[in-house]
């Protein structure tokens, strides 16, 4: 079964795109990154996932049952953490952390005292007097600490100081481990690469792709760096030509045939032709031209 | 129950703070009755002469030299501005604040219905409501025993229940726009507490603004009317009803739609 899937999902704010047409499928146990630039719909994802905002049309379904239908049913096997880590200010952090657990009717006391130490959260510290990575925490709390099936994290690592984010990773890979699909949505490309196994790519409101890490990372697209040369030979299916010092790379994507003809009438003193980090290819899907990278 | 309970903590501190207000003025405002009360028998005959000002005010009705006549207008002003204002400020911010301060997002991703925190959060105005009143008229008992006055118990629980209903009325209409907006709206509710004042001020003073009376809830609580017909005035009172039942209804259908941004 899905955790998450979404035909067709569409959302429009009036006018205003929100997302266009979302195939999105999550599989249940994933650990799923969703990555696209500001912007580019994947809070409006979220938000439309967890039933803050309605879609304009398509469906999309949680453990297969509908997110509008079916909402009540849904929420309590999800785990939320908002982008934004707001809470009531006048109140403690142990409390936000309770009424959390008692809006879902459960007892989650130890686990929210597991997590506050690995998180090393003050409980006793009221939100207003909490810094914005101290926030976070209690929000990493509030949607853990019930154990659900599954994490929906939007953008959960920002204000989190390094050492913090590595536990909170070590808390979702232990999670994942133990069967939670975890969904988070980043900006931090190396977090994606590090952590997830699968990944899609928003941007504009649409998916524009939605693979496997490593099928991500194998695009037939080779990094190129030449030395010996002011220029790189003319060939189509060239983009991002950099130049470095002495060394000028680029990014090719059309026959190999083609690439090695071209440098061969060059007077080079070094080539490298390698694949490019995933980082490198998800920056094409942020820029304009990631639409023809693959 | 959790929700209902966490709605009357986050508002303790305005309810301690209003309440206290009113019910201070209240007891101030019985208190320098007696000393008025001798001055004031010749007053009334003053405000009488005054014509459209004591209007206004619906003080041309009033004997000042009566305990009620004299409650029926300070009361007015106190318990019926002060709390319409109160009453205005817990309806417009009870569910557009969850927006202002971002903390919708964290509530309302929580398995409880829409429809289960709209009818918390009116539980919660409605409850900090009778509150603020039950310490008033607490307050207003005692100061009448101790300035030693015996004004009739059933006028004074009209001229109660009738700011009781106006507090409502202005609680529930600013209920239903605090579904629309999605900040503080602070102004619009104080705004339309004093909008509702100054509609009676105006139909008092013209018979030609007379159907103002039906739009604003101080059109039933005019305590001269009270005073004068030992009840309250139904025609005026069932709009305010439907106004009330719009306000609720409102809220209800819109909340339970409406896009989280």
């Amino acid at each position: 079964m899905h955790a998450i899937k979404t035909v067709s999902l569409t959302k429009y704010y009036g006018q205003s795109r929100g997302i266009i047409d979302l195939n999105l499928s999550v599989d249940e146990g994933d650990f799923f990154g969703f990555i696209g630039p500001n912007g580019a719909g994947k809070s409006t994802t979220i938000r439309t996932l967890m039933g803050l905002i309605a879609p304009s049309s398509g469906t999309a379904e949680i453990f297969g049952l509908d997110i509008v239908k079916q909402k009540q049913e849904i929420l309590p096997s999800i785990g939320y953490m908002p982008s934004e880590a707001s809470f009531y200010r006048n109140m403690r952090a142990g409390e936000i952390i309770r009424l959390s657990a008692s809006l879902r009717h459960k007892n989650c006391r130890r686990e929210a005292k597991r997590l506050c130490r690995r998180l090393a959260l003050d409980t006793e510290k009221k939100i207003g007097e909490l810094s914005l990575g101290n926030r976070k925490k209690v929000s990493i709390v509030c949607a853990l600490q019930h154990k659900p099936a599954l994490c929906v994290l939007d953008e959960p690592t920002s204000g989190l100081d390094p050492l913090i984010q590595r536990e909170f990773y070590a808390i979702l890979e232990e999670r994942n481990a133990e069967g939670t699909t975890i969904f988070l949505s980043s900006h931090v490309l190396s977090e994606i690469e590090r952590y997830c196994r699968h990944a899609a790519v928003i941007r504009q409101g649409k998916l524009l792709i939605s693979d496997s890490l490593e099928n991500l990372g194998h695009t037939g697209t080779k990094k190129v760096t030449i030395r010996g040369v002011d220029a790189p030979p003319a060939l189509e299916h060239m983009k991002d030509i950099r130049k470095n010092g002495d060394a000028i790379s680029f990014l090719y994507n059309g026959t190999p045939d083609v690439l090695l003809k071209a440098l061969a009438y060059l007077p080079l003193t070094d080539v490298d032709i390698s694949e490019p980090d995933l980082e490198e290819v998800f920056m094409h899907y942020y820029s304009e031209e990631g639409k023809d990278f693959t | 129950m959790i929700l209902f309970k966490h709605e009357l903590r986050q508002g303790r501190n305005t309810l301690l703070i209003w309440s206290g207000v009113i019910a201070f003025m209240l007891g101030i405002c019985i208190f320098i009755y007696p000393e008025m009360k001798d001055q004031m028998g010749d007053i009334s005959g003053v405000f009488a002469d005054m014509g459209g000002f004591s209007a206004a005010f619906g003080m041309d009705q009033l004997n000042f030299g009566e305990f009620i006549g004299f409650f029926g207008v300070e009361c007015g002003n106190v318990l019926g501005l002060g709390g319409a204002f109160f009453a205005a400020l817990l309806g417009i911010s009870a569910l557009a604040k969850e927006e202002k301060e971002q903390t919708a997002e964290f509530l309302l991703t929580h398995p409880v219905t829409r429809e289960k925190v709209v009818l918390h959060k009116l539980c919660a105005v409605l409850a900090q409501i009778a509150i603020l009143n039950l310490l008033a008229i607490c307050i207003t008992a005692v100061s009448i025993l101790m300035i030693k006055e015996s004004p009739e118990a059933k006028t004074l629980a009209w001229l109660f229940l009738a700011y009781f209903i106006l507090q409502i009325e202005t609680a529930s209409i600013c209920f239903g726009i605090s579904a629309f907006i999605s900040q503080g709206g602070l102004g619009i509710g104080l705004g339309m507490a004093a909008l509702f004042y100054f509609l009676n001020i105006i139909a008092n003073l013209t018979e030609q603004a007379e159907f103002l009376k039906y739009i604003t809830p101080f059109g039933y609580t005019e305590g001269a009317d009270i005073i004068a017909k030992g009840s309250i005035d139904v025609k005026y009172l069932s709009v305010g009803l439907v106004l009330t039942a719009v306000g609720i209804a409102a809220a209800f259908y819109w909340y339970c739609r409406k896009d989280i941004v």
